[in-house]
């Protein structure tokens, strides 16, 4: 248990994590642009103290814009306003939001759920602000709840600061921070020692990447700089791995026993330019980096077991919560031209949009009230707006175990559960797909399709018995799967099977190699971040199956006396929430 | 800001040694990168593109022609003529592809503003006109849509752009090298796409405490003072920047030995490379080697140098066998060639 002080015994976060934040927002305000900006998540009136706590320290003058989800590109990056050109006749230039929040704060609200586009342009944004001189502070507004629900990676990676406030009750002011602060500038930079320690605190944290690293240097001194001291020194090294490491804190650090025996290597060749030594400030027996470590260990965010546990701490580059998106307007089969107002991600079919205004032209140019303009005027009925055809079905493949041991017990409800599934899915234009395995083998009975008496034909036929080649059968459904998603739909997978395990990846039997196979295939899929559902239909549910759906990180689901019916329950119950992206555009 | 410098860099060598290889023959047809965030991956593309000595293109054109003899290659109409035929220095163009780029920004689009003042039908070059004689980079490329990647990989492979939409027929050169990167434990590339990158390099973040520190003293000394900062590393990056040349000059007169390149097929058929695309890149990438070496000629070291980042994403993927692909490739160059 990582020993925290912030939390009581409720559980909920004290009001450590809300000094925290103000003090994240106060280093922020100090060196806007070297830092990035700062991840706010949990909603409620501790954030909007934070905010006002920020926007106190910046400057009235300087921009500070909201970030729709909604918006489209060119908005954001500025362009032509299709429409506002076509309705005078001549190009009319947007600013983009990017430009307009040059120097200034950008927030993004709902930034769990912010496009991959979005955050793939902000993050090149930042990335860039060096050159163009036209940076920006972020501030993510994060509203998830579940732990895989976060702003996207490629933003947290690129901002210094991550504060989680939810749950937060008592809520104090602002303490007055740096009445006495010194500009960043006058504050020397790190020196070697410091810098190792920063270094090995990362280490001892599982933090991989450089940039936290970098983060955490500035932190440091914009730190100092709020005490007003003119070098870096040991509680600031303490509030930069507070602030930026301990939140990206991907393993617990080793005991410190392990750790204490071994200080960083004195290193021989480094070059003599700061001479300082924060050696003196070490107040305890224990060397800096211990302490910045503990220091950095009370602020590990508290689910970080969980999720470290679920090994998906680092996976999601999506940001979770909207789901896989498998299209958009800008994507798919194009259809005809439809008339209709361009933006919100609708794109101008321009070459319609002429053709429809061009036949008028005679008639618009004798009348007596249009303004000097371009050679051909539109109306706004003139527009034409491109459209494109885009399927975005899920696809559940199910995987049904017809070994022996399986198929005496259950193959009969198991084949019924499959048939219910397939009435659903017809109703719901979604598709199946049926692997079985059994034997030696594992086969494809059926590649996805919409056809329910192909599917039917194709079960009725399934036969059982024979041993069960487990792992087979799941490294088929993971190559179905990948197969799945480059056509851009997303499978979920629904394994019926006793886990029982007998035949091993390569076709030979014996059971304890079959089932070693079985557990590596299965974390594979987990690796492969695939939805997946276990239904357990052993006569009563043993444990084999259970570890299974462990490995696969997947829904484990005992039915020990189900019907076909139940079964159907089950799995409805299952099935991912229907997508906003699904929606199939006519 | 000045740009980072190439050899101020710390550590990721066989990322740089695959730019470089790629810098002296684009015909490679791109790296892919896999790694981490914050591993210096795009840090390192675009000093490789700031270090490279700047191009002469003709004024006003678009497509960033070189003013060299023969047949002009740009689309009509050709708006280099409107420059007078003189030409300018500029910087080999770097351009980040960012991820939710369209179809349109990628490929280029009818141009809409001389559509609509004069009814004019113009191509409006996109990013791949802008990366002609550069850098394309494209971080995350496996988060990018299938069917942008297949085209970007087209147009890398071919060096030639060709639009055939909106009304518009156009082509036009678009030569450039290719660098993807991503993380594959965020999504895997298809292997079909994996196959058409020409050199894979894996980078990791520098786990030695004394390199991490390095790296953080030099990157404050160039946010600092970037211009003093460059001057410090100007000599080394001169260097690479000879070297790089000296590669380019030599390449064409190199030419690979029978033994070599039946050293190359062993190698294949012993990892179990599918398709002809493992060797063509081995033979090319050892040339490239060599020349950047200055060999005279093109030695079985060479290639097996190269071997890894040319062979390890072209491997057959076998989830339950745990041993790595480069691994893989390295047992099988001891067994043939230990």
């Amino acid at each position: 248990m990582i020993p925290d002080p912030n939390a009581n015994a409720s559980g909920e976060t004290a009001p450590g994590a809300l000094h925290d934040a103000y003090l994240a927002v106060r280093l922020l305000a100090l060196a806007p642009q070297a830092l990035g900006g700062i991840a706010l998540r949990g909603g409620g009136p501790a954030r909007d103290l934070v905010i006002d706590a920020l926007r106190a320290h910046v400057p009235p003058e300087q921009p500070w814009r909201r970030l729709p989800g909604h918006i489209d590109d060119d908005r954001l990056t500025g362009g032509t306003d299709v429409a506002a050109s076509l309705a005078a006749g001549r190009v009319v230039h947007q600013r983009g939001l990017m430009a307009e929040v040059a120097g200034g704060v950008l927030s993004v609200p709902m930034a769990e759920r912010l496009r991959e586009d979005l955050s793939g342009r902000l993050a090149q944004a930042l990335d860039n602000a060096a050159s163009t001189g036209a940076g920006f502070t972020l501030i993510l507004l994060d509203d998830g709840v579940e732990t895989d629900e976060r702003p996207p990676l490629s933003l947290l990676e690129r901002i210094a600061f991550e504060c989680d406030l939810s749950g937060l009750r008592a809520l104090v002011d602002a303490p007055a921070f740096g009445e006495s602060a010194i500009a960043l500038e006058a504050v020397a930079p790190l020196p070697d020692d410091a810098l190792m320690i920063l270094a090995a605190t990362a280490e001892a944290l599982g933090v991989a990447s450089i940039r936290p690293l970098l983060f955490a240097g500035v932190t440091a001194r914009a730190h100092a700089a709020l005490a007003g001291r003119t070098s870096v020194e040991l509680p600031d090294l303490e509030a930069a791995a507070r602030l930026v490491l301990a939140p990206r804190a991907t393993r617990l650090p080793p005991e410190p026993e392990s750790e204490g025996d071994q200080p960083p290597p004195p290193s021989d060749k480094d070059e003599p330019r700061q001479n300082d030594d924060p050696q003196d400030q070490q107040q305890d027996g224990a060397p800096p980096e211990d302490r910045v470590l503990e220091a950095a260990q009370a602020a590990i965010p508290r689910d970080v077991l969980d999720q470290i546990a679920s090994g998906r701490a680092m996976r999601s580059a999506r940001g979770g919560g909207t789901g896989r998106r498998t299209g958009s307007k800008l994507r798919g089969r194009p259809l005809s031209a439809r008339p209709g107002m361009p933006g919100g991600g609708v794109r101008l079919a321009l070459v319609d949009t002429l053709r429809a205004a061009i036949p008028w032209q005679p008639i618009r140019q004798r009348e007596p009230s249009v303004r000097e303009g371009g050679m051909i005027r539109f109306r706004r009925d003139d527009l034409r707006v491109r459209r494109f055809e885009e399927r975005s079905t899920t696809v559940t493949v199910f995987c049904v175990d017809a070994s022996g041991s399986a198929a005496v017990a259950r193959l009969a409800e198991a084949k019924g559960a499959v048939e219910l599934i397939l009435a659903a899915a017809y109703v719901k234009r979604t598709e199946v797909a049926l692997i079985a395995f059994r034997g030696s083998g594992a086969d494809v009975l059926l590649p996805p399709t919409r056809s329910l008496t192909r599917a039917k034909r194709a079960l009725a036929e399934l036969p059982g018995g024979g041993g069960t080649p487990l792992a087979t059968g799941i490294t088929l459904a993971r190559q179905l799967g990948e197969a799945i998603t480059s056509r851009g739909r997303t499978p979920m997978f629904v394994f019926l099977t006793d886990g029982s395990a007998n035949i091993a990846a390569d076709g030979t039997p014996g059971r304890p190699q079959a089932r070693e196979d079985a557990l590596a295939a299965a974390r594979g899929m987990a690796a492969a971040g695939c939805d997946a559902l276990v239904i357990d239909i052993s006569p009563r549910p043993r444990p084999d199956a259970e570890q299974l759906a462990e490995a696969m990180r997947a829904r484990y689901l005992p039915l020990p006396m189900a019907d076909a019916r139940k079964l159907q329950a089950a799995l409805v119950t299952a099935q991912p929430e229907p997508r906003p992206a699904q929606r199939a555009r006519r | 800001m000045a740009r980072f410098p190439f050899s101020a860099i710390v550590g990721q060598d066989e990322m740089k040694l695959a730019l470089l290889i790629a810098a002296v023959d684009p015909s490679i047809g791109g790296v892919m990168v896999f790694g981490d965030r914050g591993t210096g991956k795009s840090t390192a593309a675009r000093a490789l593109a700031g270090l490279l000595p700047p191009i002469m293109v003709m004024d006003g054109c678009r497509f960033g022609c070189a003013p060299a003899a023969g047949p002009r290659t740009c689309p009509v109409p050709c708006t280099a003529s409107a420059g007078g035929g003189k030409a300018h220095k500029q910087p080999v163009p770097f351009v980040d592809l960012p991820l939710g780029a369209t179809e349109d920004r990628v490929l280029g689009s009818l141009d809409l503003e001389r559509a609509l003042r004069t009814g004019e039908k113009v191509f409006e070059p996109g990013l791949l006109a802008r990366a002609h004689r550069g850098f394309l980079y494209i971080d995350e490329i496996n988060l990018l849509e299938d069917h942008l990647v297949d085209l970007l990989l087209d147009v890398a492979v071919s060096g030639e752009n060709v639009v055939e939409r909106e009304g518009l027929s156009v082509r036009h050169k678009a030569k450039f090298v290719l660098v993807g990167s991503g993380n594959p434990e965020e999504g895997e590339l298809r292997p079909q796409l994996l196959d058409r990158f020409g050199l894979a390099v894996e980078v990791r973040t520098p786990r030695a405490i004394d390199d991490r520190v390095e790296i953080m003293r030099r990157c404050a000394a160039h946010d600092g003072d970037s211009v003093a900062f460059g001057a410090l590393w100007a000599q080394e990056d001169d260097k690479i920047l000879r070297q790089i040349a000296r590669g380019q000059r030599k390449l064409a007169s190199l030419e690979v030995p029978d033994d070599v390149l039946v050293d190359a097929a062993t190698l294949c058929s012993a990892v179990g490379v599918d398709g002809l695309r493992g060797e063509l890149t081995l033979m090319r990438a050892a040339r490239s080697i060599a020349a950047l070496n200055g060999a005279k000629t093109v030695r079985r070291e060479h290639l097996l140098q190269i071997a890894p980042m040319a062979l390890r994403h072209r491997l057959r993927r076998d989830i339950l066998d745990e041993t790595g692909s480069t691994t893989r490739i390295e047992r099988a160059i001891a067994e043939h060639f230990g």
